[in-house]
């Protein structure tokens, strides 16, 4: 494909704007000499372009989208229109409260709402994404050792098969980070955990269930060890989706949590965002809040929390993902959310179950929503990798499920289906495994060449970063 | 794979030429370069800064993954090889030639394996 | 209820029992009985029908104006019709990052076209794929420039004050010490920075034009700042970097700013965009995705996420920062928005907003108030008067006029851009003529 820049005519460009209707200014300080190159092309060759481009594109609406930790569900088109208001798009966020009233009543049922799914009192839409989210989530929990002057209170708790960002967001809000080993079954090491909770402990990140796709059952054990040392216990919500409506993270002895609109509430993920981590948190927390937060029953105000940590984005994070996420919780219901989780959980259960045979599984017992299967034996025997299989998956249209996480596993493949997948899709996508299985044993040569059929072969990305090109050189 | 005899190694791979008793340069084993793959960058120290026995001083970048390398002397950096900085294949191609940092004012030393010493390491890594 | 679920529960029945479950309790019977919640306290499901209806009910209690001349932040720039028809394809809307770059060259090529156009509008080597908004996008680079000996940041006085906030609010975490450097005559004080930097000091961020309109003399502020072997952020309206000093020109390590100009609507707040680019000397230090150039194995030009091992699921607890998720989507839009504009569009969008907020400026003058700084601006200026500001701005409310931002008792900020007729900002000015002759 061409370039955008490789296309068109010089001196070609869109109608758009009109003629000046005021005297003309000229810019009285220094301009810019630098020519400013940018594409040149009528809206015919333009529409064109992003047409080529969107086809070499796989989202959830091309096929299926298996990725782990990212619950690539169905994005319910209703959202997209509730969104698409003008009384939302065209709304200053600057206004006047009172012109505003609307927004504001969304922030606020939102916060009810979600509160009510996570067990949390209050809840902040600041955080732009599940990383936002962790940083926030985690600046809480110093501002309030802080606030009771325990100063010695300067380490953060990961397991080690925590997502990378959970140790990124404890160095970035300052913390420093203490990996607690897991068992040979994935979960929280008790004693482990016992050994590193002390004095100096801010507070614990972890993920239930867990990122290998089980249900930590020790978990009311594990919140109160970190209670008992003083530190408080931070829900990172990225595997929330097994879970809603069946147990709460407050419940669960959580103090603060993170959730992801763009994976558990159906907003969609826009090749990589915009996202939207609320962060919600018990009631003791809630004085120190970033931002604004809708106050008020009959008339909303905003009011700023007591000893608000200050703000982590500007005015109120991404709005129209709230929106979007909004319609889908008033959609489901009480009766819809834990639905959604126990139909995700069956159809994980339903494809390990039918793939475990030649899939070696990294934990065999009854997984949540996503499952880890280890392809270190296959690995060793003919030479075919994780990665052979996932590039083999392309070559059918089903992206792959997330490879080599959780760290912890060798050669791990983390399959989540969704509940928005029918068994039929399931049964068509196991078949496709099995295939690919048997043409591993019978060829693993081939395997290392898959991709056959897609735009391009496998990358050279040794070659992208040790040479980076970063931008076209006109 | 090539294990120069004049060379001293440590455990987690790095080797060090001394060229005087107090002068070193450290650098990675072809064992090293071999198993991490394609080294796409390397993160150097900087002249003057001290390196101390045990403690990292260095990382070097795959595609997919980031080492820590470790000096296995105490002292200070006299001089970075920054050519490694634009060619990081070099590593790659020449892991002997491609020392990362030069140290001077050595005050310790941690106890090396000699060439066959590590061969025989190595070995029994890979199984 | 509604439901997106794919099977029926016949069917779930069914898959239950194919795998060893006579129901769902069964399936969640390793859960601890005592955290497991028996009901929500959430209303019942509505139907599609009904969900939209709410959701126009609550779109309606806004209000919508028609003719705004407030910016602070989020600017109203006409979006062209085509930004909305490529970026609502369900392809982009739908994927996830492109980590599988053989069926994501499309996207991936879509990023390395928006971080060339954002290296052509700011100058400088490299850009990348996109963080959060504006303001974070400051504090990122706020965090590049730190170095062992260097922990202080200095910021202006005359930056939006909501970035500032949130500077603030991430050297809270990372410990970065934070100074600001005040404003004199609308502008930053050039002695007061200069004698505020030393040794440790990381880095000065201002902003161009800076939150009162005025355009701030970059290239002195750059000079002051190197000088003392500090790292220089210009945080910069992308409209204006059409016809302004690229920073790049005014010597900046790092550029960032918020996108939002560039084809999103004001959303009360969000989705927007945070752009960042440097210099290449500062390449890897920028945090989030980045896009590289290379070959596939049979030679053919292809795209991929590189230099990934800056990052989080690599790097963990050193990583440069933590960010995944972006604003990939708004990066698209920005792109689509400056491939409909061109470099002509771009710049008589500029030209636009610089010579109707110059009108602006001159009506407003006419009807009684009077423009607090002497200093050239682009598209927003203050002005004071000795009427109260709220007074002016409810008589523009009650005739559909959204007017600029109080400051204080007295002064407004105005912004001005392309949409503002000659029409409309005739027509404020008879408004507020009318209130501060009244």
């Amino acid at each position: 494909m061409k370039l955008i820049f490789e296309k068109g005519n010089k001196g070609n460009q869109c109608s758009i704007l009109p003629e000046c209707d005021v005297p003309q200014v000229e810019i009285s300080t220094p301009k810019r000499e630098k020519p400013l190159h940018l594409p040149q092309l009528s809206e015919n060759e333009l529409s064109r372009h992003y047409t080529e481009l969107a086809k070499e594109v796989h989202g959830v609406n091309n096929g299926f989208y298996p990725l782990g930790s990212c619950t690539m569900k169905y994005n319910p088109k209703v959202n997209e229109e509730a969104a698409a208001q003008k009384g939302f798009t065209r709304i200053h966020p600057l206004q006047p409260e009172h012109t505003v009233q609307g927004c504001m009543e969304v922030l606020k049922t939102s916060e009810k709402l979600l509160c009510e799914i996570t067990g949390m009192d209050a809840m902040t839409f600041q955080p732009a994404a599940g990383a936002h989210g962790e940083f926030t989530g985690l600046l809480l929990i110093k501002a309030y050792h802080d606030s009771r002057n325990d100063k010695k209170r300067t380490k953060i708790i990961v397991p080690d098969s925590a997502h990378g960002t959970n140790p990124a967001s404890a160095a970035m809000a300052g913390f420093t980070v203490v990996s607690v080993p897991s068992r040979e079954d994935g979960c929280v090491d008790l004693d482990k955990l016992r050994e590193v909770a002390g004095e100096d402990t801010a507070g614990l990140m972890l993920t239930n269930p867990n990122t290998v796709g089980l249900f930590d059952k020790n978990i009311l054990e594990i919140t109160s060890i970190i209670h008992e040392a003083g530190g408080l216990a931070y829900y990172d919500g990225a595997n929330l989706n097994a879970v809603m409506g069946v147990v709460r993270p407050g419940d669960m002895g959580f103090d603060v949590v993170h959730i992801n609109l763009h994976k558990t509430f159906s907003t969609p993920h826009g090749c990589g965002g915009p996202g939207s981590g609320p962060v919600g948190c018990k009631s003791f927390l809630q004085e120190f809040l970033p931002g604004r937060q809708v106050a008020g029953t009959e008339e909303l105000s905003f009011k700023v929390p007591e000893k608000s940590i200050g703000s982590v984005r500007t005015f109120y994070g991404n709005f129209l993902v709230v929106v979007k996420a909004l319609t889908y919780v008033l959609m489901l219901g009480k009766e819809g959310i834990p639905a959604a989780s126990k139909n995700a959980v069956l159809n994980a259960n339903y494809m390990m179950e039918k793939l475990k045979d030649i899939y070696p599984m990294a934990y065999d017992e009854t997984c949540m929503h996503e499952f880890v299967m280890t392809l270190e034996k296959l690995e060793h025997e003919i030479g075919v990798s994780a990665m052979d299989i996932a590039k083999a998956l392309l070559d059918y249209g089903i992206h792959p499920p997330t490879m080599y996480f959780p760290l912890i596993v060798h050669e791990a493949l983390m399959v989540e289906p969704t509940e928005t997948e029918s068994r039929e899709t399931l049964d068509e996508v196991i078949a496709v495994f099995r295939e690919i299985y048997e043409k591993a044993k019978a060829n693993p040569e081939a395997l290392h060449e898959a991709p056959v059929t897609t735009y391009i072969r496998r990358p050279d990305e040794v070659q992208a970063a040790r040479k980076p090109v970063l931008r076209y050189e006109f | 794979m090539k294990y120069p005899t004049e060379l001293k190694y440590r455990k987690s791979h790095e080797w060090v030429k001394f060229l005087d008793e107090s002068t070193a340069l450290i650098g990675i084993s072809d064992f090293a370069q071999n198993s991490l793959g394609g080294i796409v960058f390397v993160n150097l120290p900087e002249e003057g800064d001290e390196v101390t026995a045990g403690k990292e001083f260095a990382d070097v970048e795959s595609v997919k993954a980031v080492s820590d390398i470790f000096s296995p002397v105490s002292g200070v950096v006299a001089e970075v090889n920054e050519e490694l900085l634009d060619a990081p294949e070099q590593i790659n191609e020449n892991p002997y030639d491609s020392w990362f940092i030069k140290v001077e004012n050595i005050t310790e030393t941690e106890d090396l394996m000699d060439a066959e010493t590590y061969e025989k390491f190595t070995e029994s890594e890979e199984e | 209820m509604g439901s997106y679920l794919g099977n029926t529960e016949e069917v779930q029945k069914e898959m239950l029992s194919e795998i060893g479950y006579d129901s769902f309790d069964a399936l969640f019977s390793h859960i601890p009985q005592e955290v497991k919640v028996k009901e929500l306290n959430l209303p019942s499901g509505l139907s599609e029908m009904e969900a939209l209806d709410k959701m126009e009910e609550l779109a309606d209690k806004n209000k919508i104006f028609k003719h705004i001349f407030r910016g602070a932040g989020a600017y109203n720039h006409y979006v062209p019709a085509i930004v909305g028809s490529v970026v609502n394809r369900e392809e982009f809307l739908t994927a996830y990052t492109p980590y599988q770059a053989e069926i994501s060259q499309g996207i991936l090529q879509s990023i390395f076209e928006y971080q060339t156009m954002i290296c052509e509008l700011t100058g400088m080597a490299v850009s990348n794929a996109s963080v959060y908004d504006g303001a974070t996008a400051a504090a990122e680079a706020v965090a590049m420039c730190r170095e062992r000996k260097r922990n202080v940041a200095f910021v202006s006085e005359t930056v939006n004050p909501q970035v500032l906030t949130v500077i603030k609010t991430y050297c809270y975490g990372n410990g970065i010490q934070v100074e600001v450097i005040p404003e004199k005559d609308g502008v930053t004080d050039q002695e007061a920075l200069k004698a505020a930097l030393k040794e440790d000091s990381a880095c000065f961020y201002m902003q161009q034009p800076n939150y009162y309109g005025n355009i701030e003399d970059a290239d002195v502020l750059g000079e002051i700042t190197h000088e003392a072997g500090a790292k220089y952020i210009m945080g910069c309206n992308p409209i204006a970097l059409a016809v302004l000093k690229t920073p790049a020109e005014c010597g900046a390590d790092v550029a960032v700013g918020e996108g939002q100009p560039l084809g999103m609507e004001l959303s009360f707040g969000g989705p927007y965009l945070g752009f960042m680019a440097s210099t290449e000397k500062m390449m890897r230090k920028l945090p989030g995705r980045i896009v590289g150039e290379t070959v596939d194995k049979e030679g053919k030009r292809a795209y991929v996420l590189t230099l990934q091992a800056r990052e989080q699921h690599i790097r963990r607890e050193k990583a440069s920062s933590n960010i995944c998720s972006n604003e990939a989507l708004c990066a698209l839009t920005a792109s689509v928005y400056m491939a409909a504009m061109g470099e002509a569009g771009m710049k008589q969008a500029a030209n636009l907003c610089l010579s109707k907020a110059h009108y602006l400026q001159g009506e407003l003058k006419k009807a009684g108030l009077k423009p607090k700084y002497d200093q050239p601006y682009f598209h927003e200026f203050v002005t004071t008067s000795d009427v109260k500001a709220d007074v002016i701005l409810e008589a523009l409310e009650q005739k559909g006029i959204l007017g600029g931002l109080p400051l204080n008792e007295y002064e407004i900020l105005w912004c001005a851009t392309e949409k503002n007729t000659k029409e409309e900002m005739d027509q404020v000015a008879s408004i507020v003529k009318e209130v501060c002759q009244g």
